[in-house]
């Protein structure tokens, strides 16, 4: 059976990317805990309106933990504290009646606030067009069954293929850095038959362009404690080792151009 | 009146090639001198910019996501469809083909679908050499499964994320060429008009979600591949900001709008619980596979389903139908569920869901089993309701999963609006008036990478040399002054209803009234309902804040008034035609045995709407659909 909650909400509300920002003070009650930690904000947004004030921006669009969309800072922690979980795939049943929760945006030098909890995570996409990617024209592909590929592989590249691209390993980072994602992009292509022809050039393009913009791993972990899809932390050793096998080969290569 | 579909020549299996082959061709060095204006990066609009940038044109796209990969095609589980025939077991170009056709109950182009089937086998080619991780068996060949009742296993998957997988691979693509300058990408751009000139497309106008900057991009073509527009259900399960705004304001400047009332309900979705509901899950179709499907037979019986014994279940499609019993397709699972519940047969807080009961295949193949097969879903489950669907059965609902009709287009993808195309889920194409399952990834990577691709340069030779229209053109800047004013006007309403609000309510009458089963009362009465309420709209409307910043309330002020057209529109489709089939169910047009029942003697056609103007409700165009390879028969499941 449902039951009812009576929640105090601080959340950050500012209005645009240079602007002041603060805590505003929410009562949210009645709220079933049947409801979605999203449509408890819809419900908050729909009570402000009525009451004239200007409704809270938060990132969302999926609602099933896919998109990446999502995620906001939930008493200090990003997506909230149940492991594995995105931001809208929270229920309100993990909560208890007379909570205080602390709702905050991402929080990160490269990830700039749009507003209220909107922040800007486009640096996510500078790292995929670096060299995301494995180069295949449209027409030129084989037939899909030439290349064998054991499952055992490509099971390991759909785990690491499986990152929504939300940011929260960024977020939850003390340093805010960029690892756990780019090394989950990284590894699914470097893990293919199909990626090797650019394993090297790859790596180094986006492990270069993603120190660009965040800051350096110093292995606490929190990364993948954040992760809502639990991305293994294993793929961060799996970027560095070809990281310095990248600097190697390519200096090699580029001594004989 | 309904240009020529442009259907080429010649056999069937044939039309493809000698159709590629008669197109005029842009010479390599000159189609950089062409600008393609690409809205929407989903499966579609991705693999389009992309392949059209690696062609050599000039690309410009779209969306108003913050990136190309959350596009609503990222949401898709279940797989795609090609016919490869890896598993031997008898398909081939030819049977994807006929059960398209007749999936879609006879109502889309046989030309169109042959060659979505002869393209999904390049697709599966082409995501695998882009490293999508496809599911594999232990001797490294890439796995199948039967998928939705199809009779052989042609459905490819990557566990149960392949929208996921699929469209980070077009994603890639894309961001490839946006970093070898080839495509410039514009995110967060809205497009809120399409600029129309002596008849042709020549550009867009959108609008900046973070800054509310309105700006003008003029093109030698458009393509519009932004998605479905379930969401006039209000609650459906597509993302909550999937619009029909693009494919409306085309409407609104001459294209057609097709077969509006062809809308697929998917059976197996979790029911809402209360009025907060802001969205639907859908479950995987696999599921039905080994749950079965039940309510107690008594409508007062409120006793927990453990408590309920055997004799007094109602395994209702089990008994209707002895032979595919829980696994009759989509429609019909969906209308028998929608009857019991009806009835007052339904279960749960809310009483509106029926049991899909795991509990015969727990006991016979054990929790492991189970697990495996099934174990992500069942946690997914978990995770929204509270229950486990191990120890209690799980509830399921109908609810809105994916739209037939869109925008009209003949073969080359284009609608009726020279140099304007659609591709993806916004436009009509391919799936009549049913969609299989699995066939809307396969559709809209086949549009993106292989169909426009090809076709587009035969309308773009005309153009050589010739500059497109200068966004300084009193065109642009009239569509720029209309978004400008719409904005302003519903920052100016100060009502006492959010656009939420409005938009819920809509959702409950298009669902009563236009849902799974329609009948001629119900829509006329529908139409009136609708019409008043979008009145009371746009006098009451509350949108707070302002156009300079991010606002959402005001995006979805601009969505919902599109919806409420649509609607209408919807309404009078399903209201004209006077016959039940596919996603389309009109209660008069039944068998004794409820079954839908077709009129291919004055149904067999597409009903193109072309707009008049806001009070002026749109006049219907026909394209008579011919069938020479397929021979239309009724279904039965019995
Ligand atoms: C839950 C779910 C599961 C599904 N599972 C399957 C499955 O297993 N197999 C299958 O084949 N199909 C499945 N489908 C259907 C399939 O996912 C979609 O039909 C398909 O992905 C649509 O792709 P698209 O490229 O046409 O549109 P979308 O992916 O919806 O992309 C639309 C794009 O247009 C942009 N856009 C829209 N409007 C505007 C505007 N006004 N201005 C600028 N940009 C705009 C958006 O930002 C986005 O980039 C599923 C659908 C759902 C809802
Ligand atoms: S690695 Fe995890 S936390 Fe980081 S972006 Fe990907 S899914 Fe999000
Ligand atoms: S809203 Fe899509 S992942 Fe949460």
């Amino acid at each position: 059976m449902s039951k009812i909650l009576n929640l105090t909400l601080q959340v950050w509300r500012q209005a645009g990317p240079n602007k002041p920002g603060t805590f505003e003070t929410y009562q949210a009650n009645g709220i079933s805990d049947d409801a979605s930690f999203l449509e408890m904000l819809d419900i908050v947004n729909e009570r402000l309106i009525a009451d004239n004030k200007i409704p809270i921006e938060f990132p969302h669009d999926c609602r099933e933990g896919i998109c990446g969309t999502c995620g906001v800072m939930i008493n200090g922690q990003a997506h909230g504290h149940e492991r594995g979980t995105a931001t809208c795939q929270l229920h309100m049943r993990k909560f208890s009646d007379g909570d205080t929760i602390v709702v905050e945006p991402w929080r990160a030098k490269a990830f700039p606030i749009v507003r209220d909890l909107v922040v800007d995570r486009s640096p996510l996409d500078a790292v995929i067009a670096a060299g995301g990617f494995i180069t295949a024209p449209t027409g030129t592909a084989n037939d899909a069954n030439d290349i064998r590929i054991p499952k055992e592989v490509a099971d390991s590249a759909m785990d690491a293929a499986a990152c929504i691209g939300c940011g929260a390993c960024v977020a939850a980072c003390p340093n805010s850095a960029g690892q756990l994602f780019t090394s989950a992009k990284i590894w699914h292509l470097n893990s293919l038959p199909q990626g090797q022809a650019e394993r090297y050039k790859r790596t180094e393009a986006m492990v270069e362009t993603m120190e660009q913009f965040f800051g350096s791993c110093t292995n606490h972990g929190e990364c993948s404690e954040a992760c809502p899809k639990e991305i293994s932390l294993d793929f961060i050793a799996y970027m560095n080792r070809d990281y310095i096998k990248a600097k190697v080969k390519n200096r090699r290569l580029a001594s004989q151009s | 009146m309904l240009p020529n579909a442009s259907i080429p020549e010649g056999p069937i299996a044939d039309k493809w090639d000698s159709h590629k082959f008669n197109v005029k061709l842009v010479n390599p060095a000159n189609k950089r001198k062409f600008k393609i204006l690409v809205v929407g990066t989903g499966l579609a609009g991705a693999s389009a910019a992309a392949t059209l940038a690696e062609l050599g044109y000039n690309v410009e796209a779209f969306t108003f996501h913050d990136t190309p990969r959350r596009a609503h095609s990222i949401a898709a589980q279940g797989g795609i469809n090609a016919a490869k025939n890896y598993r031997n077991d008898g398909d081939s170009v030819h049977r994807l083909f006929y059960d398209t056709v007749k999936g879609g109950d006879y109502r889309s182009r046989e030309a169109n679908v042959y060659r979505l089937a002869q393209v999904s086998v390049e697709i599966i080619d082409q995501m695998t050499a882009q490293g999508v991780p496809f599911a594999r068996e232990y001797g490294g060949l890439l796995d199948n499964r039967s998928f939705g009742g199809a009779q052989v296993s042609r459905t490819f998957y990557a566990r149960g994320q392949t929208g996921q997988q699929l469209l980070i691979g077009a994603y890639q693509q894309l961001m490839r060429q946006v970093g070898l300058g080839k495509v410039k990408l514009h995110t967060q751009a809205e497009l809120l008009d399409v600029v129309v000139k002596d008849g042709r497309a020549v550009g867009i106008v959108t609008r900046h979600l973070t800054t509310g900057q309105v700006s003008s991009h003029s093109g030698h073509a458009v393509v519009l591949a932004t998605g479905g527009y379930g969401n006039v259900f209000y609650l459906s399960t597509n993302a909550m900001t999937c619009n029909v705004t693009a494919a409306w304001r085309a409407h609104r400047k001459g294209a057609y709008f097709a077969n509006p009332c062809y809308t697929q309900i998917h059976p197996t979705c979790i029911p809402a619980s209360d009025d907060f509901q802001s969205k639907l899950t859908l479950m995987s179709e696999s599921l039905r596979n080994d749950g079965r499907i039940w309510v107690p037979r008594d409508r007062d019986d409120v006793r927990s389903a453990d408590k309920i014994p055997e004799a007094e279940r109602y395994y209702f499609l089990e008994e209707k139908y002895p032979t595919f019993g829980n696994l009759v397709p989509r429609d019909v699972a969906s209308r028998n569920a929608k009857t019991v519940v009806d009835e007052g047969r339904g279960v749960g807080p809310a009483r509106n869901g029926v049991y899909l009961d795991f509990s015969d295949v727990l006991k016979r193949d054990g929790v492991k089993v189970v697990e495996e097969k099934y174990g992500n879903l069942l946690e997914m489950y978990e995770r929204i309701t509270g229950e486990d669907p191990q120890k209690v059965p799980m509830r399921i609902y109908p609810a809105t999963h994916y739209t037939m009709g869109g925008l009209w287009v003949d073969y080359n993808l284009m609608t009726n609006v020279p140099g304007l195309y659609s591709a993806g889920e916004a436009n009509f194409s391919d799936h009549g008036a049913n969609r299989l399952g699995a066939s809307a990834l396969m559709q809209g990577l086949a549009d993106g990478y292989f169909v426009l691709p090809a076709t587009i340069g035969n309308y773009l030779t005309d153009f050589l040399n010739k500059p497109p229209v200068s966004t300084d053109d009193p065109v642009f800047q009239q569509a720029e002054a209309g978004v400008r004013d719409q904005m302003n006007h519903f920052l100016s309403i100060g009502g006492t209803h959010s656009p939420e609000h409005f938009h819920r309510e809509l959702g409950k009458l298009v669902w009563e009234y236009i849902g799974m089963a329609r009948n001629e009362s119900g829509l006329q009465k529908a139409i009136g309902e609708i019409r008043a309420l979008r009145d009371e709209f746009w006098k009451d409307v509350r949108v707070l804040g302002t156009n300079e910043s991010l606002n959402s309330s005001l995006e979805k002020a601009g969505r919902v008034a599109d919806f409420f057209e649509l609607a209408e529109l919807m309404a009078r489709d399903a209201l004209t035609r006077e016959e039940s089939c596919g996603g389309h169910f009109r209660e008069e047009y039944q068998d004794p045995d409820g079954e839908a029942l077709r009129n291919d003697d004055d149904f067999a056609h597409v009903s193109a709407w072309g707009w008049n103007d806001a009070d002026t409700p749109q006049t219907e165009h026909r394209e008579k659909l011919e069938f020479e390879y397929v021979k239309l028969t009724q279904r039965s499941y019995k």
